[in-house]
């Protein structure tokens, strides 16, 4: 832009070649100054980037497992052939796949029908919009414990007290459901931020625009469907498009109940990976895996832009 | 039939009392301003014959019908709102078609429908825009034409163009008044300013803290107010009042003394008043003229002058702190500071006894 208007300049007014000189440069030292200034944060992130990623990739074609120190040598793409073919990881995919895609449902449709009936005023709405928040507050691996030893306990749990007075059988969650079981917790841990996302997103409806509605003929299932609805799109795609990036990489809650079991029932690909490094001490096979992950989080994101990414563009 | 009637409406939120007792009868076809300060209840009693809010006690009836305990989509009526309320992601022809689609209405009706709107309304090429990207007086245009499609008994405005740019209300506000001929409809209007009043309406409502304070044709108000809150509100610039007190009456003659001494004969009954009591002369800016100052009813120093072009507005200070607003002849030309004469054509001067009601002129108590 300013150079623009410095050539303008030039080709309208003769000016003086000293001052235009002096001025350029003046505006590339500038320039030059910024550059050197800017650079020691780019520098740290590059850094901060480039060193894990670049790592990673490199171990990832090494044979480098901690029960056998010694020599790392190169193995091309053995690892990411095994961790591809390993029988854990169909499931972790899958598992992570229905993980990420029913607490979205879960915590989008509840949130939704939560934060249009907390919309109108009634006595006490404060306090109950705190207590919808606060779930949220609480670390992942307690409320995993506390939903695993206090709720869903086959013996001790709320919920086998609750079959048992109502006379039916006690369900034994995480021998029976065990992936339901975890999306039950993790839905719990997240419809708080779908909540709260959405009901500041409700206070942003313009009133008259219901009126409105009213005053065309619109009843309360018509309002929802033809203004909240869309008025809730925008926040609805910010919801889903975080929620993904968090709920690709559960870990905790699979962690402290069910360890990726039975078998690889409630294995997703970062516990699959957890156990590659960590419980098998294989670098090289878990760096692949990392980068397996990453590769289909980034899928996933592209997809997700595509279908919701448009509404969230689109200007009101 | 369109004819609403509305008896003895009362409004409160919790225990603060909006409406006080609304009587008002309007009649078909009839285009009727509601005007007033700002916070005086327009839009609550608007609202509440919408069906927007629910009365206190009272009753609305349209057409004969009993609409008090209505659901608004029931009472026949469009209402337009001041933010437009547009809805955002609909293009202009849904936002027109909406309420016919929830009716139930068949597609060839509808699209001859909003067809016709945005014929009269000069929207046909924008049908298929959103309205994040029109202007906004055709954002009030589609608010209208919403209205427009569904036939109803009657319109509702509510302040449709405060949001508007001064020239663009102009030329709406003269829109509208041909959209009330052309489609002959009774129309409900709200507004705090008195020259949209004055300008669109058959009658003028004009309202203050929760009352009517008068209702009449915008002449009417402007020759007749019945009290000085009335005769305060009508007209640009404001009449003048200043204070006086009776001193004599005969005949049909009623005789005041001002603050600063001069006595003034109006020609009003002394029946009603007694000598000694406080009144308010009203007179209005176009009902004064500036003359020499001897023999004038009055003297006063000219402060300033504004000139408009067609007419110049001279700001005189007279004894006991009052400022007269008197309006003057294009061309005039005033001295800052010049001792001047304001002579006032008594015949159209206006008398408030203490509480503030008019005291009848003798001419119209004959009419
Ligand atoms: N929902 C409400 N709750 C309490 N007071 C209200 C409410 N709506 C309006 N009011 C009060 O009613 C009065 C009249 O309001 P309104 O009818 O909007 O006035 P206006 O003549 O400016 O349109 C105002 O004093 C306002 O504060
Ligand atoms: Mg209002």
């Amino acid at each position: 832009m300013t150079i623009q208007s410095c050539d303008l300049n030039a080709s309208v007014v003769p000016m003086p070649v000293s001052n235009e000189n002096s001025a350029a440069s003046a505006h590339s030292k500038a320039q030059r100054v910024a550059r050197w200034l800017v650079s020691p944060s780019v520098l740290v992130l590059l850094l901060w980037m480039i060193v894990p990623l670049s790592m990673t990739i490199y171990f990832s074609v090494l044979q480098y497992s901690l029960l056998y120190p010694g020599e790392h040598p190169f193995v091309g793409l053995e690892n990411y052939e095994f961790f591809l073919t390993d029988e854990g990881f169909s499931a972790g995919m899958s598992n992570t796949l229905i993980l990420v895609g029913a607490v979205l449902a879960i915590t989008v449709v509840l949130g939704v029908a939560i934060s249009v009936l907390i919309n109108t005023p009634f006595p006490g709405r404060g306090i109950v919009r705190v207590m919808l928040i606060s779930p949220f507050f609480i670390m992942p691996t307690v409320s995993a414990l506390v939903w695993k030893n206090l709720l869903m306990h086959p013996v001790s749990g709320v919920f086998a007290w609750l079959a048992q007075v109502m006379g039916m059988e006690p369900v034994d969650w995480f021998a029976q459901y065990p992936l339901s079981a975890i999306i039950l917790i993790v839905a719990w841990q997240w419809l708080p931020f779908a909540i709260l996302l959405l009901m500041t997103a409700m206070q942003s409806l313009d009133k008259e625009q219901v009126e409105a509605a009213k005053l065309d003929g619109a009843g309360g299932w018509a309002i929802f469907r033809h203004i909240t609805l869309p008025h809730l799109a925008r926040p609805i795609a910010v919801v889903v498009m975080i929620e993904t990036i968090f709920l690709l990489s559960v870990f905790a809650e699979i962690f402290t109940t069910t360890g990726g079991g039975p078998g690889y029932e409630t294995t997703n690909l970062a516990y699959l990976i957890y156990s590659q490094a960590l419980l098998q001490f294989d670098v090289g096979m878990a760096s692949a895996g990392g980068l397996i992950a990453v590769v289909l989080a980034n899928i996933v994101a592209f997809f997700l832009v595509r279908l919701i990414g448009k509404s969230l563009t689109e200007k009101h | 039939m369109a004819e609403l009637k509305i008896n003895a409406l009362r409004k409160s939120y919790g225990d603060i009392e909006i409406l006080k007792g609304i009587d008002l009868h309007i009649r078909d076809h009839e285009f009727v301003v509601f005007v007033g300060p700002s916070g005086c209840g327009k839009s609550t009693l608007l609202r509440s014959i919408a069906g927007l809010e629910e009365v206190t006690s009272g009753q609305i009836v349209l057409g004969g019908r009993d609409i008090t305990g209505l659901k608004p989509a029931e009472r026949d009526l469009a209402m337009v709102f001041q933010s437009y309320a547009l809805y955002p992601h609909m293009n202009v022809r849904k936002n027109m078609s909406f309420a016919l689609e929830l009716a139930g209405v068949d597609k060839a009706t509808i699209e001859a429908k909003v067809k016709d709107a945005a014929r009269i309304l000069e929207l046909t090429h924008l049908l298929d825009r959103k309205p994040k990207d029109l202007s906004g007086g055709q954002r009030q245009r589609v608010a209208i034409g919403r209205a427009i499609v569904r036939h109803p008994q009657v319109f509702l405005f509510d302040e449709p163009l405060s949001n508007l740019d001064a020239a663009l209300r102009v030329q709406m506000r003269l829109e509208l008044a041909r959209l009330h001929h052309e489609l002959n409809a009774t129309m409900i209007y709200v507004t705090h300013d008195q020259v949209e009043a004055m300008t669109l309406a058959d009658r003028v409502v004009v309202m203050n803290q929760g009352r009517i304070e008068q209702v009449g044709t915008p002449l009417e108000l402007y020759h007749h107010p019945v009290n000085q809150f009335v005769a305060g509100f009508i007209g640009t610039p404001k009449m003048a009042f200043i204070p006086a007190r009776v001193i004599g009456g005969q005949g049909h003659e009623l005789t005041i003394q001002l603050p600063s001494g001069e006595h003034l004969t109006l020609p009003r009954s002394p029946d009603s008043i007694h000598v000694g009591a406080e009144v308010t002369l009203g007179i209005r800016p176009e009902h004064m003229r500036i003359v020499s100052p001897e023999n004038a009813n009055l003297t006063g120093q000219l402060d300033v002058t504004e000139h408009l072009g067609s007419d110049t507005y001279c700001h005189v200070n007279i004894d006991g702190g009052h400022t007269l607003t008197v309006r003057q002849g294009g061309d005039y030309e005033g001295r800052f500071g010049e001792i001047v004469g304001v002579d006032f054509d008594l015949s159209r001067a206006h008398l408030f006894d203490s509480e503030g009601n008019a005291l009848d002129s003798v001419t119209r108590q004959a009419a």
